[in-house]
């Protein structure tokens, strides 16, 4: 199948999965009640579909999409099917600035979580694209970015425990927790544009993850920029990260399965499956979504929760899978 | 003739352990160049400090009379093509992409064209479609080796090309390289097959403990002498019709 047709029939699935979650919820909608929202926005089911669940729909695809792409790069740069968007340890630091906002009181500033997020993954990227530009080796920035992960996890856990009242403990948890809930159309705004400075980033850098396939020397030798690539690799996968993590929390798992639904179908190509990555990740948060506002229990689940149940047990099976072929 | 490849006594460390020391060569091109050494010599260190891959403590390297450090990748790849000893692929790409990576120059289709020639030229061509981590160590260092030529540049560089190939497979290689070579290009690859580099080589190169010892042509560089000090063999190479051929015992 031609690269281009594999978007068109992705696409094609992800705005029929689109349709449904914005259809679907919590409130159930008789059919003349869904004709007098296509006819009548302003009116009450109008008002649950268009200001309620699209815009949060098109978080969870913006996210997902982000986190797929963010995904597939770190993989290929990494040469490593286990690396996810949160390996640089960018997620974490990320976390960390909307730790530090919620705790100091800015939740009602509109914007001020998801700016606080944004720069703290701006602040753990810079780091990393440091680095990466000095190291080439995967393992080093492999290890700086548990490293990373580990200190913004820790200074996290200050916030904490230093944290004035209950409520903002609570707050950041439910935060950290991940969510699309009651997002609205300036918040998909919001995440668009660092997201669109992070795909463009990590299509230019595709060629570079192709030629990596070889090892660092190989692609080294190359005609390619291979410094510069790496950069934008880097660069591109953190404001990805960041966005997602600004616009929705920290959702697990969807970067690391998104490449993996899609592998086979491009042959294992590190450069033509960023775009199938992007819209894998989008399909599978829409969906995952869905899952979370359908499946009744008292509270909501969060977002993160339900990709992490889900996740988890996929991510153990895809670890069992690669030991497997390793020891073959 | 002036040189395509030239290095000036190039020292060069590794950590803190200095892996080259003084080394001096000059490649030019239609030779095949062999160079050979005992393990841990310095042989890789050689191509990798020449081409700019090890940071140089000392000397210069240049390709075409230019420093091989101020080099822009593009330019560099233009003049050298190298295909490193390690033959592990991170993905499962069919070997068209992987020979097609030589050619990032071209497009895509130009690519793919010149890629499944390059296939077909080392007896992979039945190969194209199949995913370089579903083959044989041999028919990976095949497509590998595809790879290489796929860069048509004037200055071939392989480590250890045929180590753990079949000997049809490595008379193979060696065949290619050696019509490269008669095409104009310079050929350097490090062997471990003494009789190989003998037979394949215009001139061989002996490195031991990062230096290079002996040089010239076979017959010459691998005397009785470098063969007793550097690789602890008492015998010599022996001419036979199907080429020199090395007759040795331990000392």
């Amino acid at each position: 199948m031609s690269l281009v047709r594999l978007c068109l029939l992705m696409l094609l699935v992800l705005a029929l999965a689109a349709i449904a979650a914005v259809a679907l919820g919590e409130t159930p909608l008789t059919w003349s009640q869904y004709v007098q929202a296509l006819t009548q926005p302003g009116s009450p089911p109008g008002e649950v579909l268009w200001t309620i669940r699209a815009p949060r729909v098109a978080v969870a695809a913006l996210v997902g999409a982000a986190l797929g792409l963010a995904g597939a790069t770190m993989q290929g740069l990494l040469r490593n099917p286990l690396a996810d968007p949160g390996v640089l340890g960018v997620s974490a630091v990320s976390g960390l600035g909307a730790a530090i906002a919620i705790s100091a009181g800015l939740a009602a500033i509109p914007g001020a979580i998801e700016l606080s997020a944004l720069v703290g993954a701006l602040v753990a990227g810079g780091l990393v694209v440091t680095l990466a530009a000095r190291f080439r080796e995967p393992e080093v920035l492999i290890l700086f970015g548990v490293a990373l992960s580990a200190f913004g996890g820790a200074l996290t856990a200050l916030v904490f425990n230093l944290s004035p009242s209950p409520v903002a403990t609570a707050e950041i948890l439910a935060w950290l927790m991940g969510s699309v809930q009651n997002r609205d159309a300036m918040d998909a705004l919001r995440a668009l544009i660092p997201m669109a400075i992070g795909v463009a980033l990590c299509l230019r850098a595709g060629d570079g993850l192709r030629m990596l396939t070889l090892g660092e020397e190989a692609a080294r030798m190359s005609a390619l920029p291979m410094a510069r690539l790496r950069v934008y690799a880097v660069a591109g996968a953190a404001l990805l990260t960041g966005a997602a993590v600004a616009a929705a929390g920290v959702i697990g798992f969807v970067g690391l399965a998104a490449p993996h639904l899609v592998r086979a179908l491009v042959r294992d190509d590190p450069k033509r499956i960023l775009w199938p990555s992007a819209l894998a990740g989008a399909l599978l948060l829409v969906v995952a979504d869905l899952a979370a506002r359908l499946i009744p229990t008292e509270q909501e689940l969060k977002l993160g929760v339900v990709t992490a149940l889900f996740g988890a047990p996929a991510f153990g099976l895809l670890a069992w899978r690669a030991a497997r072929s390793w020891r073959s | 003739m002036s040189a395509i490849w030239t290095l000036d006594a190039v020292t060069a460390r590794q950590g803190r352990k200095t892996v080259l020391e003084a080394a001096s060569l000059r490649v030019v091109s239609g030779e095949v160049v062999g160079i050979v050494g005992p393990n841990g010599a310095g042989k890789t260190s050689l191509l990798r400090a020449g081409l700019g891959l090890l940071p140089l403590e000392a000397g210069q390297a240049r390709l075409s009379g230019q420093p091989v450090t101020s080099l822009k990748p593009e330019a560099r790849a233009r003049l050298v093509g190298y295909l490193p000893q390690e033959r592990r692929a991170a993905w499962n790409l069919p070997a068209r992409m992987i020979a097609a990576l030589g050619a990032s120059d071209l497009s895509d289709t130009e690519a793919d064209a010149l890629a499944r020639a390059c296939l077909t030229r080392v007896g992979a061509g039945d190969l194209a479609d199949r995913g370089v981590l579903d083959m044989s160590g041999g028919e990976r260092a095949r497509v590998l080796l595809a790879r290489l030529l796929a860069t048509r540049a004037p200055l071939l560089v392989a480590d250890e090309p045929v180590a753990g190939l079949d000997p049809d497979a490595q008379l193979l290689t060696l065949d290619l390289l050696r019509a490269e070579a008669a095409g104009g290009a310079a050929v350097v690859v490090t062997l471990h097959d003494l009789g190989l580099a003998a037979r394949a080589c215009d001139r061989v190169v002996v490195v031991s403990q990062g230096r290079i010892v002996a040089e010239g042509a076979p017959r010459e560089a691998l005397s009785k002498d470098v063969l007793a000090q550097v690789f602890g063999l008492d015998g010599g190479l022996v001419e036979t019709s199907a080429g020199l051929v090395l007759a040795a015992r331990r000392v």
